[in-house]
This record gives structure tokens, C-alpha cells and sequence, in this order.
């Protein structure tokens, strides 16, 4: 397994990154001062590329494209160990989630497949208003080239009278649609505002 | 006293946790809660949204809200967590300085902020509480072993849940022996199960899943007791893939809060959706004792 990680620290700093995800998570990333709480607390550890005390570390060293290409920021399910157990208050799962926005918004997620569900499950919101669970898996298998992904499952869920064949369509479709509409238009001015 | 409460139920509740709705509104009347269902209610966006932006979360789950308050609900409660965090992640976003205009804009709706977002559990335990849930007991689960399963989010983070302990929550212990079950003090109460990662990464479920089931195991449990259907269809739905993940049958059945109650308040197993279930559960209702005397003049008043 690849754990170890060669940083050349001082040829990488992005002093406008410390100051962005600050910003984004409204928490005070200097606070860290590396007790490991987080990461002993971390049930995902085992499947991160750097455990989450050392993301902090890199984003207090301005380690930008380190972070944003991470895996953990990906793996880390906002289970809110971490934010529960630090003692410094920092809401670390909040960091961690911003960070995932920020590597989606600058194309570097490197855990795709867990982008591409997030995104087909707010395409089954936006189309329905509420998700639909059948249709959301054989999409996402579709897309992400697994077909027989959790196939195993269907016997049990048919047996059990529990696979919705048609989608609940509400009426208020459209307005949550238009939720996303107004969304995007917003994200679209903001950008062309910072340029 | 009546009790009324707008009805969040969320789309896992309509789907593959179905049992969870069917248990919620059996208990809510034999409890006297009056459900007011949120008219063409819509999802809450889950951790995707939040994942994607929280003020597109926030919006999503407000109109919701929004609704609500047309009802004149003072409280909305909704029994799974993960749609608890969207609501309550909508209510402090209106109420924050910085992102009530742009909140406001994408929702696009009446809103004044005036409701409350409470979970399923946390309305069961602090309005309603063991005593009155006790006094409710026909079939008490003497003969059950349990382990209460919180899992991540109903107590996490503290200051955001405003509920129970963030470490080491008693609220469903206490509802579970207050109908009469032993409840095994259980150290991976609020360990996290993997369920986000279901679909996307199977392995990291057969991994977390698997160390609950485990433990419930060592620790003698019968069954595990939960309030979210995230955790449940995790635990249960996919207990056939931690079996294989862990090379062994771990067969422990995976009921709700409210099927357990249900039971001990004599409600019929399968309006409470016990048939439902994946890994079979039907040995719990050959454990439940007949009323005694001393009950059925109780009942009789």
C-alpha cells in the first residue's frame, strides 16, 4: 500500500489557500496544533492517503494541490468524531467537507466515483423531487462501468416487496428544479465576479 | 395530552426503509402524537448536497420547512437523521447574518424561521419520555437482549444536535428498558457503519458494518436497536455482504426503535413492518409474554 508520501514544503505554499478554506469552513485552521484527537477518533483512517490530522497540517502549510487531490477529503463520511473530539473546538468534519467542494469546484477530485453518485443523486432530486432509490443504483452502475454493483441485493429487495418500479414524481417538482436553477445562476455571477 | 407535529418522513422512508414509516405512525397513535404530514414534501438533499454546497443543502430542505410553517406546526419531526441535519442545517442558515439573503433567494418561499427540527427519538424521549412510554407496556421484551445503535448523527456534534451525549448517548437505552428489555452497555454506540459508502466503496461497509455486528455478538445481543434508516438498511439490507466480507453468518436482526416499542405495546407485528425486515426477526414475537392479570385489568380501566 502507497503511504508514504514525498512534500516539498516550501516550494508548494499557497498562503491564498489557508485564507480560502478559512472562509469556506468559518473555522480557524492555526488552532490545530496536531494532538492527533481527530485521527484516532478517525474510523476511515485506514483508507485515507493522509489521515486527517495531517490534512489539517497541509492546509496550515498551504498545501493546496496535496489536499484537493486527497482521497480522504473524499472518504470521510462526516461521521463528526473528529469535530466532537477536538480540543480546540475546530469543526473538522466542516473543514473536510469544504475542502471536497473546493477540489470539486477546481476538477481535482481524485475519488470519483463517490462525485459521481453525490451527482446522480441530486439529478434524481431535481427530476423527481424526491431521490429514487432504484432508479439512482443501475445509473450509477451504468456510468461507472460496475453493472453487477450490489445486483446481489435485488432477490431480497423484490422478495420484500420493497422495489419501486416508477419514481414519485411531486408536484412541486418543478420548484425544487428551480431551487437548482437559481443556484447555479448565483455560482455562475459569483465566478465571473472574482474574475 | 394531544400532541401535534408536522411529519418529515423523508424518501428512505418511503422506500427500502418502509417499516420505519409504518412503526413511526403506529407508535405516534398508540402515543396519542398526531402526524401532520408535509404535503408533497420534497428530499433534503442528503449528504450530496451538503457534499455539493451547504446553501444549496439549506434550500432544499427549507422548503420543506417552508411548508410546514404554512401548517401552523410548531415542531417538524422527522425519524431519520440524516434529513434531521438538512432541516436543522436550513434553520441555522436563516438565522445566520452572512447567508440569510442568499438562503432566502434560492428559496424563494414565505419562511420566518419560526419552526423547530427535532428528531423521531429526541420527541419520543424528551416529550413524551420512559415513564409514559413504560405505562404504555402490555408485552414486556423481558426475554430480549439488546444493543442500542445510535450511529453518527443524532447526537453529533453536540452543540449542533442539542440532544442526549455526543460520547456516550442513554436515550434509547432508557426508552428500551423502560418496555422492559436488557439493554447490553454497548462501546460502539456512535462508531460510524460506512452506509454513505454502500454503493460506492462495499468494502469499507463489510469493514465498519461488520465491527458493529461483531460487537453486539461478543456482547451477547440478540438484536441491534436503531433510529436511522441509513444504519438500518446498512446493518441489515447488507448484512448478507459483511457475512461474506467477514467470512461468517452473523444472523442478528436490525429493528427500529419504534418496532420494538410497537411490540411491547401490543401493536400487531405487521403493521409495525416486521416482515420487512431482511435478516429475520420473527423470533422476537415468540418471545413476547401474554398480558398478565394484573395488564389486562390495567386495559380493562
Amino acid at each position: 500500500m502507497e503511504r508514504i508520501h514525498t512534500l516539498a514544503l516550501q516550494a508548494t505554499y499557497d498562503a491564498a489557500f489557508i485564507s480560502r478554506v478559512e472562509q469556506a469552513s468559518g473555522q480557524q485552521i492555526s488552532k490545530c496544533y496536531q494532538c492527533g484527537n481527530c485521527s484516532a477518533s478517525c474510523a476511515y483512517t485506514y483508507v485515507y492517503d493522509y489521515p486527517v490530522n495531517q490534512i489539517m497540517r497541509l492546509v496550515q502549510l498551504g498545501h493546496r494541490e496535496a489536499v484537493l487531490t486527497s482521497g480522504s477529503i473524499w472518504l470521510c463520511a462526516t461521521c463528526q468524531a473528529c469535530t466532537t473530539r477536538c480540543p480546540n473546538n475546530l469543526d473538522v468534519a466542516r473543514i473536510m467537507e469544504a475542502l471536497r467542494i473546493m477540489s470539486r469546484r477546481e476538477n481535482k477530485v481524485s475519488e470519483k466515483e463517490i462525485d459521481l453518485f453525490y451527482q446522480e443523486f441530486l439529478d434524481s432530486v431535481r427530476a423527481f423531487g424526491r431521490v429514487f432509490e432504484t432508479g439512482l443504483l443501475p445509473l450509477f452502475n451504468f456510468k461507472a462501468k460496475k453493472p453487477f454493483n450490489d445486483m446481489d441485493l435485488a432477490p431480497q429487495v423484490i422478495k420484500k416487496g420493497k422495489l419501486a418500479l416508477l419514481p414519485h414524481r411531486i408536484k412541486g417538482r418543478k420548484q425544487v428544479a428551480q431551487i437548482f436553477e437559481r443556484f447555479e445562476a448565483r455560482r455562475t455571477s459569483q465566478e465571473a465576479d472574482n474574475k | 395530552m394531544k400532541r401535534s407535529v408536522a411529519y418529515y418522513q423523508g424518501c428512505s422512508l418511503e422506500g427500502l426503509a418502509v417499516e420505519y414509516d409504518l412503526s413511526t405512525r403506529a407508535v405516534c397513535e398508540a402515543l396519542d402524537i398526531e402526524l401532520v404530514e408535509i404535503p408533497d414534501w420534497s428530499c433534503c438533499g442528503s449528504t450530496p448536497a451538503h457534499s455539493y454546497d451547504p446553501l444549496l443543502s439549506a434550500a432544499l430542505a427549507g422548503r420543506n420547512l417552508a411548508i410546514a410553517e404554512k401548517l401552523r406546526c410548531e415542531t417538524v419531526m422527522t425519524p431519520c437523521p440524516g434529513c434531521l441535519k438538512s432541516l436543522k442545517g436550513a434553520l441555522l442558515t436563516y438565522h445566520d447574518t452572512k447567508d440569510h439573503d442568499a438562503f432566502m433567494e434560492l428559496l424563494a418561499m414565505p419562511f420566518a424561521g419560526q419552526v423547530k427540527a427535532v428528531s423521531l427519538l429526541q420527541l419520543l424521549y424528551e416529550e413524551v419520555g420512559p415513564d409514559l412510554i413504560g405505562q404504555r407496556v402490555l408485552f414486556p421484551l423481558t426475554d430480549l437482549v439488546l444493543a442500542p445503535y445510535y450511529g453518527c448523527l443524532l447526537t453529533r456534534p453536540a452543540g449542533f444536535a442539542q440532544f442526549d451525549d455526543p460520547e456516550n448517548p442513554l436515550s434509547m437505552d432508557a426508552l428500551l428498558k423502560a418496555v422492559g428489555a436488557t439493554v447490553v452497555d454497548f462501546p460502539y454506540k456512535t462508531e460510524c457503519c460506512g452506509a454513505t459508502y454502500g454503493v460506492t466503496r462495499n468494502a469499507i461497509v463489510g469493514k465498519l458494518a461488520g465491527r458493529i455486528l461483531d460487537m453486539a455478538a461478543s456482547l451477547g445481543a440478540q438484536a441491534l436497536a436503531v433510529a436511522c434508516p441509513l444504519c438500518q438498511q446498512n446493518l441489515d439490507l447488507r448484512q448478507s455482504q459483511v457475512d461474506r466480507y467477514w467470512k461468517r453468518r452473523f444472523g442478528i436482526p436490525v429493528l427500529y426503535i419504534t418496532q420494538l416499542l410497537g411490540l411491547a405495546f401490543g401493536i400487531d407485528s405487521r403493521r409495525l413492518g416486521l416482515d420487512k425486515l431482511f435478516v429475520d426477526a420473527a423470533f422476537i414475537t415468540r418471545t413476547l409474554h401474554a398480558p398478565t392479570e394484573e395488564v389486562k385489568a390495567f386495559q380493562g380501566n
